[in-house]
């Protein structure tokens, strides 16, 4: 799910339940989810653009 | 006659030697008490009946030889987030007002068994969620030194009721910042224990992969003595302790870029000065950043707020307008989060622990401000800090709450105040499994860092 969609989605869910105060927190959220979603330690299935490497094992401890 | 001891450790001195009573002591914080929280609020429930009767079985067992140390006869107070048998739980919530429990949690039990005598429960910020305590079901805690001022939070009445000699040490939390905080605030020590050393049964939790327990009080000796009593892991009975480093030749790591570019200019400019007097003193200060420090409050605020909704869901649903307004709102938002974004910002925090392990690599410890911002005027969302307007949760969390996600072992020190007499604190960071070191670098940095406004 796009971020505008979910916030899109969110913001009428808050909304149906009375919650409209909710609704800019919901889209200080999305900021936040946008800047998790493009951070460069991503994730990546194809392996072209994997992340900072940790340490051997994985465990960053 | 004596100045009054202000730390345990001048006063347990006193007390082992039957030189002061613990009655003397417990009246005389009650009477600070009745005297001075009318105007302050930083306690929910005074525990005077017990606390006094406590006191006088104390008095029967030192006079009777049996002194059990340290924290025998010390008055200290709790977070009313932790079950004290007998007591409401409110955790500053309406949602709570029907709690009573039935047991100590293992972290009281243990401050009993130490002999502590316990004065009362003390206010906070709604279920922990804030940074200022003035969302409670009780009002507002206000700054002892300053009534128009927050305390901190979310432990702000914790620490009120130290800063106002009200008890000697308060047991408090830490999610994102919730001991350090305050403690910084009001010129006091705070310690956030690496994740997991002290136990977190029998406290209503925020968010279970970031909750830490831990002291404020006034000394990190005295913060060391609530921890070994505290802590679920004794030291090694033969590894005695070898005592503090010495300051010449400890190695620190000063937290530059993100952790110095946003500080309200008194707050950088004593943590300037902490630094110089560290370096006179012979300490190595060596500049350190993190490179994905830009991602830490988007990471803190996927996991907490995740966490945090899921504990509360069932009590929003049924008891949504017994919250004070804005903690229901971000518990509200939080329950929107999808869990693919929980997972990222859980890679987020191996990534984040992985640099903060590289930055302390080789060094005694990391060392930054503990909050960019001296103690905040009550009412206030928003703070001009340079030229920036800065919500005033997310400038106090700022310094604090990457070691919540990694869990590194922080503690704050007094480092100086302001032209207002508002204290500011310098905070120490230490190796991931080592909360010990951490305090023994502490307590040898302590007196170089400052005076503050407890001494």
């Amino acid at each position: 799910m796009t971020i505008k969609t979910w916030l899109d989605v969110a913001s009428v869910d808050a909304e149906r339940r009375g919650l409209v105060a909710v609704k800019p927190l919901l889209e200080a959220l999305a900021r936040a989810t946008a800047t998790l979603r493009t951070a460069d330690w991503n994730f990546d299935a194809t392996g072209e653009f994997d992340g900072p490497a940790l340490a051997a094992g994985t465990d960053a401890d | 006659m004596p100045t009054e001891p202000r730390t345990i450790t001048s006063l347990a001195t006193l007390l082992s030697t039957g030189d002061v009573s613990v009655a003397a002591v417990v009246d005389r914080c009650l009477d600070v008490i009745a005297k001075r929280d009318p105007a302050i609020n930083a306690f929910i429930t005074v525990m005077a009946d017990e606390a006094r009767q406590a006191a006088r079985d104390a008095d029967a067992e030192i006079a009777a030889g049996r002194y059990r140390g340290p924290l025998h006869g010390i008055p200290i107070s709790i977070k009313d987030l932790f079950d004290v048998r007998g007591t409401s739980t409110t955790a500053a919530s309406r949602v709570r007002q029907n709690h009573r429990a039935d047991a100590d949690a293992p972290t009281i039990e243990r401050l009993r068994a130490a002999g502590a005598i316990i004065v009362g429960k003390t206010n906070l910020h709604e279920f922990a969620l804030g940074t200022t305590n003035e969302e409670s079901a009780f009002g507002p805690v206000h700054h002892p030194l300053d009534p128009n001022r927050s305390p901190g939070g979310s432990s702000g009445g914790s620490a009120a009721s130290v800063l106002a000699d009200m008890a000697y040490a308060s047991l408090g939390t830490d999610t994102g910042g919730s001991i350090r905080i305050p403690s910084a605030v009001c010129g006091l020590v705070g310690l956030k224990p690496a994740f997991r050393d002290i136990t977190t049964r029998g406290c209503v939790p925020l968010s279970s992969s970031l909750d830490h327990v831990g002291p404020i009080c006034r000394s990190v000796a005295d913060a060391r003595l609530l921890y070994e009593a505290l802590c679920d892991a004794p030291p090694a009975i033969d590894t005695p302790r070898e005592g503090n480093p010495p300051v010449e030749g400890l190695r620190l790591g000063v937290m530059r870029e993100y952790f110095t570019a946003l500080l309200d200019p008194q707050v950088g400019s004593a943590f300037e000065s902490a630094c110089s007097r560290l370096s006179d003193a012979g300490a190595i200060l060596e500049d350190v950043t993190i490179a994905h420090a830009g991602d830490i409050g988007p990471v803190y605020l996927h996991i907490a707020l995740s966490e945090a909704a899921a504990f509360h869901a069932k009590a929003l649903e049924s008891r949504g307008e017994d919250y004070t307004p804005t903690v229901r709102q971000r518990l509200e938002m939080g329950r929107y989060i999808l869990a693919e974004d929980y997972v990222r910002a859980l890679r987020g925090r191996d990534v984040l622990r992985h640099e903060v392990n590289a930055a302390i690599e080789g060094r005694d410890a990391l060392l930054l401000p503990t909050v960019p911002v001296p103690a905040t005027r009550l009412g206030a969302t928003t703070m001009r800090v340079g030229t920036n307007e800065e919500s005033v949760r997310n400038i106090t969390l700022r310094l604090t709450q990457l070691f919540n996600i990694t869990g590194h072992p922080a503690i704050t020190i007094p480092c100086g105040q302001t032209v207002e007499g508002l204290p500011i604190g310098a905070q120490l960071v230490g190796p991931r499994t080592n909360t010990r070191a951490l305090l023994d670098v502490a307590e040898a940095l302590e007196p170089y860092l400052g005076p503050g406004v407890s001494r």
